[in-house]
């Protein structure tokens, strides 16, 4: 099959899932169980959006939330002065998309390598989340909207229709767009990986001085990468302020710490696998938080302190390996490694 | 009469107080095949970086038909068209060897037209066979040839080549040297070496370096009987 | 006159709890180039440990210097065997793994302490300083910084530990041919920096509160610190604390905390553009 056939099916299936997810569950989960939901499909967009950084660009982004909470934030700051939550999803948006173009120029043209790249987003997002915890007071304001500190800001508005400020949506509508964007950027990575954009910039991962030496600007490529994944995380955090309320444990450790045990466990390099894993793991969480006495960092750290000692592939590849392993008739024999000259 | 095609003026690269390569000029014609030769440590592998943009010369400059392109990045240099092949195959690992190939052929190109280049540049290299085998895992000679396949597909008008024949036996760097004449054909070549077996076989124009500065440049034959070349050359290379 | 003397003063507590909160990250990176990213809470151990020894009975001073480092000097040995040494060579593994035994570390000491925060209330009074008085204990801290700066040097420089451990760290091969083993300076040297991680957080935890999430307070500023400093341990350090600290409390005096911390990061950010190896990563080398 085709790369284009194949990203072609992934798609289709995808949306498949995506249609039954819209028709069953909202009327199959009571109300909190959905609320949560759509908080998974908020999480997994997240998860999304650094697969597609680390997997595709090669770029270890340890913070990943950084971008998810200035998205949230911006969408509600600008929701509360526009009385519109539709008109806010635009400036939020740009104002996570903007960071992380501005945050990966520094980077990226700096020439920043890996290790240091983790490390710069990491404290980008704490240096965030401290900044975010300290705006409690009358003085944080931006327009109409208090920034509220530590509390962060419940009066966050809902969605609504465009032009239409008086009918926010309900959460079975929200859940519906969280199910929308989920797909669309699902749809969207597969596609740009079949672009010339895409496959250069997943070549640049695999040997950076090849793509250099074949006349493509790394540095411009990094870049645009790692300003798409913004921008999903952008998107995922208005999704996410929607379900609960902007505050700044979006910027926190925990979560820029799960979002990079999401994807490592689920397998760099692939998308499905860090959604996966993302759904997964959250369901373990909060039903580890449900333990008395419980907490749930622990079983984080222990998951991904495992993870990279004994499955440093992730699961879906390996998965995908033992299966291969398990019908040989759909591989070729294995390759001696080093043939005879010919 | 018109510049050439790829020329150095008094090219100098100092790393702290040692210098690597020292007031360099050269000069390559269009078409033209010319090995850089010299023992290790002549400063050969510096000024191919230099040439190929992965370092930045202290001071001279490089010259491409006579345009300054002295320390521009590797990815400028390229586009200017210049294949560029390193001593280790710098290859797409994870990728299919012909996906690498024709992205090679697709900055220029576009999506039909660098499949066919790509189709082309392994078939001319004889390695057509070996166009879904990821890169990874490959032989060394194979790789060899992957990578010369990806620096050919599209159609540079110079291709440099640093220690095409390292690790090769004899026979392999004899069937090497007669692909680079082949290649020749199409493109300048400009061969970084430090086998004179290979040297012999190529048979061209030759340029040696020793202690960062240029011997003497003259035919194969004139240099691989020079007796100053084989004082700094052959002794050493021969012990 | 009395107001430069307070800044100054100031600036200079800032820069030496930059170099404490660093020093311990600094070794373990400059010497292994392992980023352990459970720095934070290996101070927070140290903490931890002070509190548990003066409630016990011991003198604060005992807890501090000593129970604190020896405890998580010896976490650390345990850590670099059971983690750290089946990853040497696998930087980013190697972060991802020490992120993981932080937050392990977070959740296991929430279960056991609780949330709530536990304080040291700082010794040494006030002093009189000109016009004005000051807390002694930031006196105290100014004084800590410069001798375990001066014990680093000294342990790196005249040590028979510190040669053989820079020598293993250039070429770990030669070392062992020589009769080193490789193993053992890799623990040692980790250890050691565990140790001064953990002492760190003592001598922090009179000024900030002891509380099993404390590290995420302070590793912001220990990466910083040391990424600005590049390669150099000591002079990286010194260095990139000095520039970081001052702007952090200028800031600071200027507006407010965050707000000087944002400085420092804004600071550092624009010195990563330039120099992207560091302060000393030109140097990386010759200095220790």
């Amino acid at each position: 099959m085709t790369d284009a056939g194949r990203a072609g099916l992934h798609i289709a299936v995808a949306a498949a899932l995506a249609v039954a997810a819209v028709l069953v569950l909202p009327g199959a989960l009571e109300l909190f169980a959905l609320i949560n939901a759509t908080v998974w499909a908020a999480m997994a967009l997240l998860a999304l959006s650094l697969a597609f950084a680390w997997g595709a660009g090669g770029i270890l982004c340890f913070g990943q939330t950084a971008f998810f909470g200035l998205g949230g934030y911006a969408y509600a700051v600008a929701g509360i002065n526009f009385g519109d939550g539709a008109l806010a999803v635009l400036p939020a948006l740009t104002v996570a998309t903007l960071a992380a173009a501005a945050l990966g120029w520094v980077m990226f043209y700096g020439r920043v390598g890996d290790v240091y790249m983790g490390v710069i987003t990491l404290t980008v997002t704490l240096i965030l989340f401290k900044f975010a915890n300290s705006t409690a007071g009358e003085q944080w304001r931006i327009g109409a909207a208090a920034l509220g500190g530590f509390n962060g800001i419940p009066q966050t508005p809902p969605l609504n229709w465009p032009g239409d400020p008086a009918n926010p949506l309900t959460p079975e509508q929200v859940f519906v767009v969280a199910v929308l964007c989920l797909f669309g950027c699902y749809a969207a990575v597969k596609l740009v990986l079949l672009t010339r954009f895409g496959r250069v910039a997943v070549a640049i991962k695999e040997n950076e001085l090849r793509a250099e030496l074949l006349g493509y600007d790394v540095r411009a490529h990094r870049l645009g990468v790692f300003t798409i994944g913004g921008a999903m995380a952008g998107l995922a955090g208005v999704v996410f302020a929607n379900c609960v309320f902007v505050s700044p444990s979006m910027f926190s450790l925990a979560y820029a710490g799960q979002v990079v045990i999401w994807v490592l466990v689920g397998g760099v390099g692939t998308y499905v696998g860090p959604m996966a894993a993302c759904v997964a793991l959250q369901a373990l969480a909060s039903w580890a938080g449900t333990v008395p006495g419980f907490d749930p960092n622990l079983l984080l750290g222990g998951v991904l302190l495992a993870a990279v000692l004994a499955v440093p592939r992730g699961l879906l590849p390996t998965a995908q390996d033992l299966l291969g392993r398990l019908r040989p008739s759909r591989r070729r024999p294995a390759e001696p490694k080093i043939a005879p000259a010919e | 009469m018109s510049a050439p095609l790829l020329a150095t003026e008094g090219l100098t690269m100092r790393f702290g107080g040692v210098v690597a390569v020292d007031g360099v000029s050269v000069s390559v014609e269009e078409g033209e095949l010319r090995c850089l030769i010299g023992p290790n440590g002549a400063g050969k592998s510096t000024f191919f970086r230099c040439l190929t943009g992965q370092y930045r010369p202290t001071s001279g400059r490089v010259l491409w038909r006579g345009r300054d392109v002295t320390g521009q990045d590797p990815f400028r240099l390229a586009r200017l068209g210049i294949g560029i092949k390193t001593q280790v195959p710098a290859l797409f690992d994870g990728l299919p060897v012909v996906e690498g190939v024709r992205l090679a052929a697709r900055r220029l190109h576009g999506e039909r037209e660098s499949r066919r280049l790509a189709d082309a540049a392994l078939g001319r290299l004889g390695i057509a066979h070996l166009a879904d085998r990821p890169a990874g895992l490959l032989a060394h000679g194979q790789r060899q040839l992957a990578e010369l396949a990806t620096v050919v597909a599209p159609r540079p008008d110079l291709v440099i080549l640093d220690e095409p024949t390292a690790g090769m036996g004899t026979e392999e760097t004899a069937r090497t040297a007669g692909l680079i004449r082949e290649l020749n054909r199409d493109h300048a070549v400009i061969v970084v070496e430090h086998d004179m077996q290979f040297i012999r076989a190529i048979a061209r124009t030759v340029t040696v370096f020793h202690q960062g500065r240029v011997l003497m440049q003259d035919s194969a034959d004139r240099v691989l009987s020079d007796p100053r070349v084989r004082d700094v050359y052959l002794g050493r290379a021969a012990a | 006159m009395d107001l430069a003397l307070a800044v100054g003063l100031q600036v200079l507590t800032g820069v030496a709890v930059l170099v404490i909160v660093s020093l311990g990250l600094a070794v373990v990176f400059g010497m292994m180039r392992v980023i352990n990213l459970a720095h934070g809470e290996f101070m927070m151990l140290g903490a931890f440990a002070a509190v548990l020894a003066t409630g016990a009975g011991l003198s604060l001073w005992v807890a501090m210097l000593l129970v604190a480092p020896v405890a998580v000097g010896l976490f650390g040995l345990v850590v670099e065997r059971l983690v750290i040494r089946r990853l040497y060579g696998r930087m980013v593994d190697t972060m991802l793994a020490t992120w993981g035994l932080s937050l392990a570390l977070v959740g296991g000491m929430t279960m056991l302490a609780g949330n709530s925060v536990s304080g040291v209330s700082a010794p040494l009074g006030s002093v009189a300083v000109g016009g004005f008085r000051t807390s002694g204990y930031e006196l105290f801290l100014i004084g800590a910084a410069v001798a375990l700066s001066l014990g680093v040097w000294v342990a790196l420089r005249f040590t028979r530990w510190g040669l053989v451990a820079r020598g293993t760290m250039q070429d770990a091969e030669t070392a062992s041919a020589l009769g080193v083993a490789p193993d053992r300076v890799y623990a040692v040297t980790f250890a050691a920096g565990a140790a001064l991680s953990g002492l760190a957080g003592a001598l922090l935890a009179p000024l900030s509160g002891v509380v099993p999430t404390m590290g995420a307070a302070y590793i912001a500023r220990a990466f910083i610190t040391v990424i600005t400093g590049g390669a150099a341990i000591l002079a990286g350090t010194l260095s990139a604390s000095g520039l970081l600290g001052t702007v952090s409390t200028l800031g600071t005096f200027l507006s407010t905390p965050v707000l000087g911390e944002v400085a420092m990061l804004v600071v550092a950010v624009v010195l990563l553009r330039l120099l992207p190896r560091g302060i000393t990563g030109r140097v990386l080398r010759r200095a220790l």
